[in-house]
């Protein structure tokens, strides 16, 4: 489904990786690994086409991806390294304004969205006085929207306790398992079952 | 995505900059504040001699009017910059020229439009000749969305560095003259009963070619700064 194909990329003048190559099928999540700094948020950024690589190709259903591609950009849902989330706002602005860039969401269902992640009581209060984690949560919730078929996923675990961690990788199971592809970076073991993970190692 | 989507982005993007502003209610007065306190500052400074004043107050008050957007430009990109929600705009399927046009037109209606409003009474302050009030606020109508629609290149090529300000000025205060001159030259051709259509057809000239260019160039600025 994406590929990736002798992607390279220096930051300043340092290489941070090259001759990588490697591809996701529909229904197989791909984690990252590696040691900090050594190209993971990078290498994500490249295959939305938010940063660009030295020298490679990425296609996606057999096609070599343009940058700001529309008919990619509609199937891709994405959770960087920052949130995306407006500290003034509250959990269902943050999430209505992020779903309208996609598409048109009932306010019922960002309801339900926020519920999912256990955010139910904090769906009005401004998203200053939530913690990192609840704040990763409403970034996460955009994930039980729409219908993008890859996932972009930046350290999804990060500040998460262990009951949101369970949602998110429940989530991320039914969207294999429904025919969705996504790569993740994360340190620790993903706990998706061997059938439908694999994993590259980056050096530094 | 198609036609409607792309509007319903377009609305609740403008709504959402609009419920920011408003819930940064210090920031969102900053500019206004500026405007007047120049206006106010500079009869007592130089002379409260109505016929002085009426010769300069035009370009005092565009140069006001300049400045006080120009310091307000910088919240365009900056907090959605650093908070990640500009990699989602950037990721959106909708064209990122209509998303940036809907954060500059609230830009403008959060900025521009005060300085607008609070002009006749500074006007009158100013001893602006009555003839010229009205052509005074017309080119200020005209010419603060230029402003907003410039900068926006300014930030987008800046919002990346992290002391961008002076750069940002140095980029910018020279694609605001021409608006500048044609804009306090117009006041003074009033007050002095001269034909003024060539230089506010000019300023609609300005517009158009900013609503048309700046939104495609900022877009591609945006993209280079996001890398």
């Amino acid at each position: 489904m994406l590929s990736a194909a002798e992607l390279a990329c220096f930051r300043g003048d340092r290489l941070l990786f090259q001759a990588l190559s490697f591809a996701v099928n529909a229904g197989q999540a791909l984690q990252i690994r590696g040691p900090n700094g050594c190209g993971k948020t990078t290498l994500l950024r490249i295959l939305c086409g938010l940063t660009l690589p030295e020298s490679g190709e990425i296609r996606w259903c057999g096609r070599a991806l343009r940058a700001g591609d529309p008919d990619f950009l509609r199937e891709l849902r994405y959770v960087g390294h920052s949130d995306g989330v407006k500290l003034v706002l509250t959990p269902r602005e943050n999430l209505r304004i992020a779903m309208a860039l996609h598409s048109v969401v009932e306010e019922a269902q960002l309801e339900s969205a926020l519920e999912r992640l256990g955010l139910g009581q904090f769906m009005d209060v401004p998203c200053r006085t939530l913690s990192a984690g609840q704040r990763r949560r409403v970034a996460l919730a955009r994930l039980t929207l729409g219908s993008g078929r890859l996932w972009l996923l930046d350290e999804p675990f990060t500040a998460l306790d262990r009951d949101a961690s369970d949602t998110v990788r429940a989530l991320i199971e039914t969207h294999l398992a429904a025919g969705g592809c996504a790569v993740l970076t994360s340190h620790q073991p993903i706990g998706i079952d061997a059938g439908r993970s694999a994993s590259i190692e980056l050096t530094s | 995505m198609n036609g409607p989507g792309a509007g319903y982005a377009f609305v609740r993007l403008l709504e959402r900059d609009l419920v920011l502003a408003v819930r940064n209610r210090g920031e969102l007065a900053n500019p206004l504040l500026f405007y007047v306190i120049v206006a106010t500052l500079f009869p007592l400074g130089v002379t409260s001699d109505p016929k002085t004043l009426a010769t300069m107050a035009a370009g005092v008050l565009w140069i006001a009017a300049l400045l006080a957007t120009l310091l307000s430009l910088d919240n365009l990109f900056r907090s959605d910059f650093d908070d990640g929600t500009l990699e989602l705009m950037m990721l959106s399927p909708c064209p990122t020229t209509l998303l940036v046009l809907a954060k500059v037109l609230a830009h403008w209606l959060v900025t521009g439009l005060p300085l607008l409003v609070a002009t006749p009474l500074l006007a009158v302050l100013m001893a602006v000749p009555e003839a010229a009030r009205w052509t005074l606020w017309l080119t200020l109508l005209l010419g603060t969305p230029v402003l907003s629609l410039v900068g926006g290149i300014g930030v987008a090529l800046t919002v990346g560095l992290r002391r961008g300000g002076a750069l940002l000025s140095l980029l910018v205060l020279p694609l605001y003259v021409p608006v500048l001159i044609f804009g306090a030259n117009a006041v003074g051709a009033t007050a002095a009963g001269l034909p003024v259509t060539g230089q506010l057809l000019m300023l609609c000239a300005f517009l158009v070619l900013a609503l048309s260019l700046a939104p495609v160039a900022t877009a591609a600025a945006l993209r280079i700064s996001i890398d």
